[in-house]
């Protein structure tokens, strides 16, 4: 604001703070009407409620051949559910934890009683390509999980992430045993 | 004229720009300072109240976009999707949907005010006809729109309005086809109207900008329909009329708002909420009310092509309303005969959009005709003739001094009541 003060006829100087006052009132009044017009609309950009409104796929085990994996969808996403091998869970199990760039134990990653079953998300962390390793014959990485085409990440049978530069875990959806051989994934 | 512009803002990257670029200084001049005629009545507030509900459209609807699905299967799903599911859905499609109306309701003031105070008189003739060609396109896009929730209203109405281009003698059959994209109303037509219904608005933005240059060529024109004289008529835009259009923008807003959330559907069709079926007409189908009045015209002529003719007629003939109007002068408020035949025009349309939402029987085709052939006598008879018959009353000598003699002179213009700026 200017600060000299020019004096008007009839003597009295400009009250400056009075005006500065209102004009910063009416400002951030206008800025607090155009926020609160410009939200329900970046509001309506978010999901939706149909959108939102929690989806779950249940899924018979029975045919998952042991050693493979088999993609269910899950929200539009890929969820790998993969039959592990003995061999696979003692692997996973003896990983200790200081090996690993995203600390986890196996026993956090799978249901207790069903350790021969690990549910992912079959997305990679790093930028979100469906990783390689569902069947035998996919390559798998160094460490025998699943390996990324995209940009090299590599994860073990426990879906931790052994080789970056992925930065996470695939992550565990929400599931529950309905049976043995029935999972409701959500 | 090539090279800098000179600019006078002291801020150094403001001044960088617009050294380069003068769009600082353009608008400075054009909304700043510019020299606008001090005694505007709140009639000259409906210009600035279009532009932002033009804005408002856009916006609106440019997020609607984001959830809409122009298909025969998905559209009427979509809409009601996002009424019920996407975040301020509802609050989107009913501030679209009743902002098409409060469109019309401003511009329709905005022309009843250019009628009132003779804004289409030399020299602001072509301002005028650019304002009709906005009002044309205003309408496509309106009904345009109308058609995209594929209701019963919209696929009917889409029917009716594509039909009658096949009016046109030899070729109109294969008008309406290329318009259809297929032989009847159905997902080629859906998809071309939401393509067109997205572009028109950015048109309407382009012509209303040529409104605007056209409108700061000439000047506004005033209440009193005389020329500004000198800097004693004039106030500067800003803050004079920013701030007496704020007031109205709020009053604007506030109507708005009570539509938009207690009566979100008054002035809409029920029969829309129920999808597009192309086996069964319902049994009353109506536009929107704006179109009413023309609506009317159209079913006031026995003949399809008659119907249709008069009915582009009657906004055709807005386009020569300039040159139909003899009377060299412009407010209302000096032609006595005028201004009571006017107000006779206004209750005319009116009953027009009335008829025009009654079913075509009885005492309303009466009225209809009657209301149609007064409309364009109005237009071809009574105004060529008035502006030779009539005599105006004594025009005030300038904006700053409005009374001509204190004796006499008919009543005060109220709009020239404004007293003199008193000098700081
Ligand atoms: C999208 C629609 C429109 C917008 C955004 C718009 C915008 C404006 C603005 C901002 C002004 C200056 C402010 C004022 O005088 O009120 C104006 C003036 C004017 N408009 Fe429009 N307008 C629209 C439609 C129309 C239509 C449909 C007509 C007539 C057929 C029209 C005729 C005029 C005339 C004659 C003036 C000059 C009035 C005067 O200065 O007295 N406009 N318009
Ligand atoms: S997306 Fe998987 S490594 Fe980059």
């Amino acid at each position: 604001m200017s600060a000299t003060a020019h004096v008007q006829g009839d003597g009295h100087a400009p009250d400056h703070s009075k005006r500065d006052f209102l004009k910063l009132v009416a400002a951030s009044g206008a800025a607090i009407g155009v926020g609160s017009l410009a939200w329900p609309l970046i509001d309506s950009m978010n999901p939706s409620g149909d959108v939102l409104a929690l989806s779950s796929v249940e899924f018979d085990l029975a045919p998952v051949p042991l050693g493979q994996a088999v993609t269910v969808v899950w929200r539009g996403k890929p969820v790998f559910v993969r039959h592990r091998t003995p061999d696979e869970i003692k692997t996973a199990e003896a990983v200790k934890l200081s090996e690993l760039g995203d600390p986890q134990l196996d026993s956090d990653r799978v249901k207790a009683g069903h350790e021969q079953w690990l549910v992912v998300v079959g997305i990679c962390t790093h930028l979100g390509c469906v990783p390689l390793g569902n069947k035998s014959t996919d390559p798998r990485g160094d460490f025998g999980g699943w390996f990324c085409p995209c940009h090299g990440s590599q994860y073990d049978v426990s879906g931790r992430m052994r080789h970056g530069p992925a930065p996470a875990n695939l992550a565990v959806p929400p599931y529950a045993f309905m049976s043995d051989t029935r999972i409701k994934i959500g | 004229m090539v090279g800098l512009h000179k600019s006078e803002f002291k801020n150094p990257v403001i001044n960088w720009v617009d050294t380069r670029l003068p769009l600082f200084t353009m608008m400075t001049k054009e909304y700043g300072v510019f020299p606008t005629p001090k005694n505007f009545n709140y009639f000259w507030n409906f210009g600035a109240l279009a532009m932002i509900n033009l804005m408002i459209m856009i916006v609106t609807g440019i997020f609607l976009a984001m959830n809409y699905n122009a298909s025969t299967a998905g559209a009427f799903d979509s809409v009601e999707r996002i009424v019920r599911d996407v975040n301020y859905g509802w609050l989107l499609r009913y501030v679209h949907a009743n902002g098409a109306s409060m469109f019309f309701i401003v511009v329709y003031i905005h022309m009843f005010r250019g009628l009132y105070y003779g804004s289409y008189k030399k020299p602001r003739e072509l301002l005028w006809m650019i304002g009709v060609v906005i009002l044309l396109l205003m309408m496509a896009t309106a009904f345009m729109g109308y058609v995209l929730p594929w209701g019963q209203m919209s696929y009917w109405g889409a029917t009716v309005i594509t039909n009658l281009f096949s009016a046109i003698p030899v070729v109109g059959d294969y008008i309406v086809t290329l318009l259809w994209g297929g032989f009847s109303v159905d997902n080629p037509t859906l998809n071309r109207f939401f393509s067109l219904h997205y572009l028109m608005p950015f048109v309407i933005t382009g012509v209303v900008f040529l409104h605007v240059v056209a409108l700061h060529i000439t000047g506004s024109n005033n209440p009193l329909g005389i020329e500004p004289k000198s800097s004693q008529d004039t106030l500067p835009f800003h803050p004079y009329y920013t701030i007496k259009d704020s007031v109205g923008m709020c009053v604007y807003l506030m109507v708005f708002a009570a539509l938009v959330f207690f009566a979100p559907d008054y002035l809409g069709h029920a029969d829309n909420y129920t999808p597009a079926n192309p086996l069964v007409t319902p049994a009353h189908i109506v536009p929107e009310w704006y179109f009413l009045p023309f609506y009317a015209i159209l079913r006031s002529v026995p003949s399809k092509l008659g119907g249709v003719i008069m009915m582009f007629g009657s906004i055709a003939i807005l386009f020569v309303l300039p040159w139909l109007d003899t009377s060299p002068v412009r407010s209302a408020k000096f032609r006595p005969i005028y201004r009571q035949l006017l107000y006779v025009f206004v209750v005319v349309c009116i009953t027009l959009g009335v008829a025009g939402g009654k079913p075509p029987e009885g005492i309303w085709v009466v009225i209809g005709r009657v209301c149609t052939a007064y409309y364009f006598l109005h237009f071809l008879v009574i105004l060529p003739l008035l502006g030779k018959l009539e005599k105006p009353l004594p025009l005030p000598e300038s904006i700053a001094n409005p009374v001509l003699t204190p004796i006499g002179g008919g009543p005060l213009p109220g709009g020239a009541m404004a007293k003199p700026m008193e000098k700081m």
